[in-house]
């Protein structure tokens, strides 16, 4: 730990005093992005960077002058003047022009970002504590995006990857040349969804429903990658968004097979499950679900999450506890997890809880049975 | 009122002894001193909390804290630093120097003050032992927005609403006292244009305080309502608004950074004069800057939601307003500078600090108004970019005027002279530590890290680690502050009833240390 951190000091004070090829690969300025929206605002932003550095290199220019010049030490005599009305009307006047020129170009970019008509493709997103959830609206898709990072990367016990913290299990995917439009809302508490290479961010708000649109041009496919802007809880900084941007043709070939896999796991659910496979995936989903809030251990988390471990739900009534996971429990912070996991993922968990961390209720929930209480 | 004075005066002739002095004292240099140390006092546990946030943000993972101890670190070191180290110590100053200023005895409700000063102790005592509850401290961020901060809370928020309860009682006594001071207890002569620009700064501070610490009763009070009585002023399902108290919060809130900035305006025109040997210039351009900057601060509070998607004519609105706030600004600094020009400067400790104020403020102004423009906004916001900006404003923009102040004065507080040389030695450690700190934060903002996030993606780790080091050479210099300002309180380098060969006004015809009563008789004022 310790020569791992003097290790880093040393190469953070070798990089002060390197050249400015360095300084670019440390992401020193806004990103251009990729769509028009993004690129005006860019243009925006340096615009007014500049006006800033021009007009403070004139005042601070004027100021260091004095500093140098007027001073006691060199023998500089006090004048006596205090006031020019002239002066005070001039610096009134100058930057007020300059105020208006800033606004031109403000206002018509903002025009621009807030004209979300004739847009082809429909998503709505929505935050929750600490994921979103993707709904292609006119088809049959709806996904949830969780974090990939594992914790071993985040606890520092594995090498963390390429793209730690910002990569998901499950992408957004927008075909390009498309104008889309996402219509954002929230479940829980405020979160904000913003990918810097698209100059997209705004508010997800619960009982709001907010809008904003990107339309990547054809020829800029890839991945985009951001993240929550606005803090929503303890793991706030642990809920990224990445969109895949594809062509139309391939953003058609993934539709189709979106749907043809939820098909495909709705007839898994049919099938037999033992206890071990059903224990093996329950862990996994537990860690990458539930643990967050209840603990790696079940042990629970200050006096909102209540543990695991021990409780009345997981050691209680099956039904009750199917219950609890499937439609939340309101006015607290549980979720439902009805819409986030499969029918499969859902039986291990409950399995799982009922018999991990000394648990033992040796009960087996089985995906039909997380069916009928679907259908209850 | 001269004879309700005069006779005030007979029972008194200097503090009593003992502990009961502190607890007892209606005198406005005990009151002063009191808020100056509780302020400092916060700046450190504050400063403790920024050093652990730093600590875990040297480089990506988690390694010392929790994400969710994280969050508390947060947000205390928000609210202990705005509510309990910038505002008691401009509060402080205030005590001290208005009546000496404008040629009073003391305060004019010295009662009142007395009151005022001691709520503070239990308010953040209050405040801060919520961090040893066994639901942790508040961690919804200092501004607190709803649902986050009453669905989601933790137990302990009741204790924070009862705290921020208390810090409004007392600004706004706090507030009252010194429009009560500066109306009524100014000498023969003192005609309003006349006073000190210190002294026109903090009339206006506290009506912004009297106008908007109610509103921040208001909106804790409704998630009080939200959280115990069954109210949905802010939960969506019960048919309220979340983002209505963001409109409530901000309706406080900005108002309330022009609260930590205005008194700093002033510290920094008293300052600037006195090692310039000149008058300030334009002085009554200054006075009208500072009212509308006032007036101001009360329309452009939707320019921190630019992002909650207001319509498109509101976003306009408060773009432009927000830009108006460049023009008065902008004045103050071109003043400040013409007050330099052709003067015959020289570079003591205040005058130190308060040059770097007008340099570092106005970069934090220049951020300020590239966030002003909305639709680059929707690219900074919720940013180390915006972290960046108001920790410029803040730490060398209100806390350097602060320090200033306290150089600049503290001869006629204690009659001894400080050491020059340890507080130049002081000056540039911070500085240095300052700009180390925070200007890195602007490069990781415009690359798209989040604020308030335990731990972050790869690209932005240099920079980070960059900050921290600078925030722990900050830190630890303000160390050397507190050892500068003992040794000053116990030194017996005798200071002049002038203090400084340029200085200016009634203050300074007092002769050093400050007698326990100011003025038991008006002064003259020329």
């Amino acid at each position: 730990m310790i020569s791992r951190t003097g290790l880093r000091l040393s190469s953070v004070i070798t990089a002060m005093f390197v050249s400015q090829s360095a300084a670019a690969e440390w992401g020193l300025n806004m990103p251009q992005g990729v769509t028009e929206v993004s690129q005006s605002i860019y243009d925006l932003h340096m615009l007014i960077f500049w006006i800033c550095v021009w007009i403070g290199v004139l005042v601070f220019g004027v100021m260091f002058y004095s500093i140098y010049k007027h001073r006691k030490s060199k023998g500089a005599e006090p004048s006596k003047f205090h006031e020019s009305l002239t002066l005070e009307l001039l610096w009134t006047a100058i930057p007020t022009l300059i105020l208006i020129l800033m606004a031109i170009p403000a206002t018509s970019t903002l025009v621009k970002m807030y004209d979300a008509s004739d847009a082809q493709i429909d998503i709505k997103i929505t935050g929750y504590q600490w994921k979103w959830e993707y709904d292609y609206l006119g088809e049959d898709v709806r996904f949830f995006s969780n974090l990939a990072t594992s914790k071993d990367e985040i606890y520092n016990k594995q090498e963390k990857g390429e793209n730690y913290l910002l990569e998901v299990d499950r992408e957004m995917v927008i075909p390009t040349g498309v104008k889309v439009r996402f219509l954002l809302t929230a479940a829980d508490v405020i979160h904000a969804w913003w990918v810097p290479e698209f100059a997209v961010k705004k508010d997800a708000i619960p009982g709001y429903v907010n809008e904003m649109w990107v339309n990547v041009p054809v020829g800029k496919e890839g991945i985009y990658r951001g993240q929550c802007a606005e803090l929503c809880g303890v793991d706030h900084g642990f809920m990224p968004v990445v969109v895949r941007a594809v062509s139309q043709d391939d953003y058609r070939a993934w539709l189709a097979e979106q749907v043809a896999a939820k098909a495909a796991e709705a007839a898994a659910a049919l099938g037999d499950f033992s206890h071990e496979e059903l224990m093996t995936k329950g862990a996994e989903v537990y860690a990458s679900r539930c643990a967050a809030c209840h603990g790696q251990n079940g042990e629970g988390m200050g006096t909102v999450f209540p543990a695991l471990k021990d409780s009345a739900v997981a050691l209680g009534d099956v039904q009750k506890h199917i219950d609890v996971v499937l439609n939340g429990t309101p006015g607290t912070a549980m979720q439902a997890f009805a819409a986030q996991l499969n029918d499969v993922e859902l039986a291990a968990v409950v399995t799982f809880e009922r018999n991990a961390w000394g648990n033992d209720t040796g009960d087996t929930v089985t995906p039909k049975q997380i069916i009928d209480a679907r259908n209850q | 009122m001269t004879s309700v004075v005069t006779s005030h005066e007979d029972g008194h002739h200097g503090p009593a002894k003992g502990l009961m002095r502190w607890v007892l004292t209606t005198n406005h240099k005990d009151i002063g001193t009191m808020y100056l140390w509780f302020s400092f006092t916060m700046l450190l546990i504050g400063g403790a909390m920024a050093l652990i946030i730093r600590a875990e943000l040297f480089e990506p993972g988690m390694q010392l804290i929790e994400p969710e101890f994280f969050n508390q670190m947060t947000t205390m070191h928000g609210l202990i630093m705005v509510f309990g180290a910038i505002m008691p110590a401009f509060v402080g100053l205030a005590n001290w120097l208005v009546p000496m200023m404008v040629g009073a005895p003391d305060m004019a409700l010295p009662r009142m003050n007395n009151l005022s000063f001691w709520i503070l102790p239990f308010a953040f005592g209050m405040l801060i032992l919520t961090l040893f509850s066994e639901a942790g401290a508040p961690n919804f961020g200092w501004t607190f927005y709803a649902p986050l901060s009453t669905t989601y809370a933790p137990s302990s928020v009741t204790f924070f609403i009862f705290g921020v309860h208390l810090m409004g009682i007392s600004s706004i006594m706090g507030a009252i006292n010194i429009i009560a001071t500066i109306l009524n207890m100014r000498a023969p002569g003192m005609t309003l244009m006349k006073m000190p620009l210190f002294v026109w700064t903090w009339l206006i501070t506290a009506y912004l305080l009297i106008a908007v610490m109610p509103v921040l009763a208001g909106v804790v009070t409704m998630m009080l309502m939200d959280i115990h009585f069954g109210t949905s002023f802010f939960n969506a399902a019960g048919g309220g608004d979340p983002v209505l108290f963001q409109h409530v919060f901000w309706f406080f809130g900005h108002p309330e950074v022009y609260i930590m900035i205005l008194p700093a305006f002033g510290i920094v025109s008293q300052i600037i004069p006195t090692f310039a040997r000149k008058p300030l210039f334009g002085y009554a351009s200054m006075v009208y800057a500072t009212a509308s900057i006032a007036f101001l601060s009360f329309i452009v509070w939707a320019h921190h939601m630019f992002t909650v998607g207001l319509p498109l004519a509101t976003e306009l609105f408060f773009m432009y307003a927000t830009m108006l706030i460049a023009i008065p600004t902008g004045v103050k600094v071109f003043n400040w500078v013409s007050t330099m020009f052709r003067g015959s400067m020289t570079f003591e400790t205040p005058m130190l600090f308060a040059l770097a104020f007008v340099v570092l403020f106005t970069i934090g102004g220049f951020s300020g108004l590239m966030l002003a423009i909305a639709p680059a906004d929707f690219q900074y916001h919720d940013t180390y970019f915006v972290v960046a900006h108001f920790h410029y404003v803040l730490v060398p923009g209100a806390l350097f005027a602060i320090i200033a102040g306290v150089y600049y004065w503290i001869p006629k507080w204690c009659g001894n002279y400080y050491n020059e040389t340890l507080g130049k030695w002081h000056f540039w450690l911070s500085f240095i530590g300052v700009n180390i700190t925070f200007f890195p934060m602007h490069f990781v903002g415009l690359a798209g890290m989040p604020r308030r996030i335990p731990d972050y993606a790869l690209q932005f780790a240099d920079f980070n680690a960059v900050a921290s080091v600078g925030a722990f050479i900050f830190g630890f210099s303000q160390l050397l502050f507190l050892y500068i300002v003992i040794t000053t309180i116990r030194g017996n380098n005798k200071a002049s009833a002038e203090v400084w060969e340029g200085a200016e006004g009634l203050e300074w015809t007092l002769e050093s240390p400050a007698p326990y009563h100011s003025f038991s008789e008006p002064p003259e004022v020329k």
